[in-house]
């Protein structure tokens, strides 16, 4: 019981610290001097948050960047040899072939079901409880997911009775199920996972595509009928074009982690079978396989892909603040 | 880009609604078949959406030969029905199992990492919204471009920095605390900075009139007004951390000394001839805490994730 013990103190100390700047914090910007006092408490206020930034995120970044260019344990410099080895070796083509996968499809999908279902349940009975069903997977781990699919494509020889339920309907559909294990086929079993981000992501969209469509003005919608439109074209010519700005950043948020997924892989297949992507095999080529620079190369890789969504947003960012202006 | 996703909630739902199904009978019935359809597709992915866990569920109650040998779904057969709680005795107070140490230790991690980074984003926000100062704007879009930064790109470098502090045992729990608050703030920051700008700039002027300082107006209006914010994001931090994977097992470990619940299940899902039995139960123990927090939240959470941007 020593562990508990020292765990439960672990945990006051940290509650205590935590306590302890606050009031110091607030007390040195009370008590900061009459000259110059704005900039003193500027300095409290802004402070711990810039040097937690710079050193936690801006600094590390930089110093991964100057690591790929080095060798496994950095005590050399490698010019580009990290990049190519992503290249040409075949395991990370085929992890970068993946990763594209997953970007094509995973938010495609869930925005496409999150869309549909925020329309098929607007305000209809019982919209409260649909929209919580949908959404409940965003409160579940990304472990707890892959756990619970995994059990979904649980595989038994074909003569014994089925656990999973997936090979269950497949076999009750008549397929042939002879197949094997289906996490171990290639390159099915990359698009078994995307399943799970899409089931965990498509509550996220349909909870903002909702909102966004509870927000198209009634009168247009009611003119539109008025004109006989059909739903068809009800949803091409007026509930699409009304939420573009919203579909964009859903898909553009699903992306970002769509990019960092990490988790599902670990769960369901450690990166096995043909199924890793760069999140993962980054984690596992720097703490795993101690190939810093392989690791480092493969975050830069990560940072690149996401480049482009950074330069959107910021742009988008700045525009809007000028039109608020 | 966040005022595209924030819909106005006040908007009153209409309660009648003129027949829009035309006058010809024809039209009603097309009608009628395709609002048939359309709850049809609803409910097809509603079942899709909820029947996984509910077999999990089901699972994790029934006794491990049961789990092995036959489909969840069989579970209600009432010739030969059986359920027992011993799953989870095992899995939480077992000698094999014993989650209940890295249950502490998720607890150990979350509370404080959520606690520090809503402080340091409560006061930084306010610096950007009311403090007046030279090149607030390009901070500003520097903290909100961080959002986005993959955490991999700092791993290496954080691990390294941690390690030569020398902490051990569990000591190691500060360096878990300092690499969720880091990686939080930047959408701490900008979600707090949404809300706080938002507030009547009256309130503030009256306020500095009357001879008051920013930690003055800090404590005083700013924090009470925001805290509808703070819990949107406390609730959003909390799952986050409390779901970790990644930075748990870079800066904890998976041992039963520091490693988080999810470090754990995911150790126990990749042995090889899963053992089932424990998988289902101790799933459903790491569920059980955010599932609470969400039911019990969900208005704020949902709030947070309308006014909020994307996840670093």
């Amino acid at each position: 019981m020593d562990d508990w013990q020292s765990k439960v103190t672990m945990l006051g100390v940290g509650v205590a610290a935590f306590f302890g700047v606050v009031g110091l914090l607030l007390l040195l910007a009370d008590r900061a001097p009459k000259t110059g006092r704005e900039k003193f408490q500027l300095l409290f206020f802004m402070g711990p948050a810039s040097l937690l930034l710079l050193v936690g995120l801006v600094y590390p970044s930089l110093k991964t960047l100057m690591y790929s260019f080095q060798n496994s344990d950095g005590s050399q410099w490698v010019g580009l040899r990290n990049y190519k080895w992503m290249f040409t070796q075949d395991d990370i083509l085929i992890v970068l072939r993946n990763t594209g996968i997953w970007i094509l499809v995973t938010p495609l999908a869930a925005t496409a079901i999150g869309l549909l279902y925020a329309i098929l349940i607007d305000r209809k009975r019982g919209e409260v409880v649909a929209k919580t069903l949908l959404f409940m997977p965003m409160a579940i781990s990304f472990v707890g997911a892959g756990i619970i699919w995994k059990f979904v494509y649980e595989y038994r020889s074909p003569n014994k009775d089925q656990i999973g339920l997936l090979p269950q309907i497949m076999k009750w559909l008549g397929f042939d199920i002879k197949g094997g294990a289906m996490l171990m086929n290639a390159p099915l079993n990359t698009f078994l996972l995307i399943v799970v981000m899409v089931w965990i992501w498509a509550g996220f969209a349909m909870v903002v595509l909702s909102a966004a469509i509870k927000a198209i003005p009634t009168d247009i919608i009611e003119a539109a009928r008025l004109d006989g439109v059909s739903s068809w074209q009800m949803f091409w010519r007026i509930t699409l074009p009304s939420v573009r700005p919203s579909v964009i950043v859903v898909y553009m948020t699903i992306t970002i982690g769509v990019l960092k997924v990490f988790d599902i892989v670990r769960t369901m297949t450690q990166g096995f079978h043909e199924t890793s992507v760069v999140a993962y095999e980054m984690y596992f080529q720097a703490f795993q396989g101690n190939e810093y620079g392989h690791g480092a190369a493969l975050a830069v890789a990560l940072f690149v892909l996401v480049l482009p969504i950074v330069g959107f947003q910021v742009h988008q960012m700045r525009r809007q603040r000028q039109e608020a202006r | 880009m966040n005022s595209a996703t924030v819909a106005p909630r006040t908007r009153a739902r209409r309660g009648h609604r003129p027949d829009p199904s035309g006058p010809t009978m024809a039209g009603r019935v097309r009608k009628q078949l395709t609002s048939r359809a359309a709850s049809l597709v609803a409910l097809l992915i509603g079942i899709m959406w909820t029947l996984p866990t509910l077999g999990l569920l089901v699972s994790s109650f029934r006794p491990s030969l049961k789990i092995r040998t036959s489909g969840w779904w069989t579970a209600f057969n009432p010739d030969d029905m059986e359920f027992t709680t011993r799953n989870y005795t095992d899995v939480l107070f077992g000698e094999t199992g014993d989650l209940s140490q890295y249950f502490l230790n998720s607890l150990v991690i979350t509370v404080p990492s959520v606690l520090f980074p809503i402080f340091f984003g409560a006061i930084a926000a306010y610096a950007l919204s009311w403090m007046k100062w030279r090149g607030r704007d390009w901070v500003f879009i520097g903290i909100f471009a961080l959002q986005v930064v993959p955490l991999q790109m700092c791993l290496i470098p954080l691990l390294e920095m941690f390690s030569s502090f020398g902490l051990e045992g569990t000591d190691r729990f500060v360096t878990v605390w300092l690499a969720h608050t880091m990686f939080a703030l930047p959408l701490c920051i900008f979600l707090l900075h949404n809300f706080m700008s938002e507030l009547p700039g009256e309130l503030f002027e009256a306020a500095r009139v009357d001879g008051a300082d920013h930690s003055r107006i800090f404590r005083s209006i700013a924090l009470p007004l925001i805290i509808p914010a703070l819990a949107s994001f406390g609730i959003f931090q909390f799952l986050w951390v409390w779901n970790d994977l990644l930075v748990g097992m870079v800066f904890a470990g998976g041992t039963p000394d520091t490693g988080p619940l999810t470090a754990a299940l995911a150790e126990l899902a990749g042995t090889r001839g899963t053992q089932w039995q424990r998988l289902t139960a101790g799933a459903f123990v790491s569920l059980v805490v955010p599932m609470a927090v969400f039911l019990s939240l969900q208005r704020y959470f949902i709030r947070g994730l309308l006014a909020g941007g994307l996840k670093g």
